[in-house]
């Protein structure tokens, strides 16, 4: 699963602005597929982003989040050159970490 | 279980609530009676707020009418101080809570996503501040729902 974690960064002064995009189904287990068969439910449950070992964002994903999740926060006093690292958890036990230098 | 199996859980527990363990990036557990609430009240009530006031420091925006309710983009914010929290909700999808976001000092709150919505309906952008729940609302017309398809 590798570029699992799409990360764009841009620091304007003291504030990066943060843009997520992971790859992930999002099943609601309410879509039926081409046999009329219910897909079961598979989402992301989790998420943490740390910076130097601070959670600069936590946050808990229903099914309701769009397939593929976009996600784009601002943080204070983060630098240029910095590494971020983002880990999510699923309701099927699946979990990824990835790392990005910020710009 | 033995006594000292029961000494070392205790031990553990109020290391826990000390905030002495060391946090693991997830250690966290998923909210999983507010995630299968069915409705704005109940949801509230779990995120642990009583009756929410509307607030214009909150801002919602959204498309006045998604033609995809699979993806239909958000952008919460607040101008409330010490905003520690931030939730979606959806008053008529299967479950109400979309997603929440913890905020921690030094992020802005200000949070920009997509989520699925199933028809058209109200939704609400819930932000804890200072311990009390304020929240915005927003209808947002569906051209093609977004939860089974």
């Amino acid at each position: 699963m590798a570029n699992a974690i799409k990360v764009r960064s841009k620091t304007d002064g003291d504030v990066t602005l943060i843009r997520l995009l992971i790859s992930h189904p999002m099943e609601t287990g309410l879509r039926k597929d081409a046999e009329g068969q219910l897909v079961p439910a598979h989402f992301i449950e989790l998420l943490t982003i740390t910076y130097k070992e601070r959670t600069v964002l936590s946050a808990q994903w229903g099914p309701a989040v769009s397939r593929n999740p976009y996600l784009a926060f601002r943080v204070k006093g983060t630098q240029k050159g910095e590494k971020i690292r983002i880990s999510w958890k699923d309701n099927m036990g699946e979990s990824a970490t990835d790392e990005a230098t910020l710009e | 279980m033995d006594q000292r199996r029961r000494d070392l859980l205790k031990l553990l527990s109020l290391m826990a609530a000390a905030g002495l363990l060391p946090r693991a990036g997830l250690a966290e557990e998923w909210n999983e009676a507010a995630f299968s609430a069915k409705s704005v009240d109940e949801v509230v009530k779990l995120l642990g707020g009583d009756a929410p006031r509307e607030s214009d420091q909150v801002t919602l925006n959204g498309p006045e009418i998604a033609e995809n309710g699979a993806v239909v983009p958000l952008e919460i914010s607040s101008k409330l101080p010490n905003s520690e929290s931030i939730a979606i909700l959806i008053e008529k999808n299967p479950n109400t809570l979309a997603a929440s976001f913890a905020i921690p000092p030094g992020t802005l709150p200000d949070i920009q996503t997509r989520v699925k919505m199933n028809e058209t309906c109200n939704v609400y952008a819930l932000v804890k501040s200072d311990g009390k729940f304020f929240y915005a609302a927003k209808e947002i017309k569906v051209t093609l729902g977004g939860c089974g398809g």
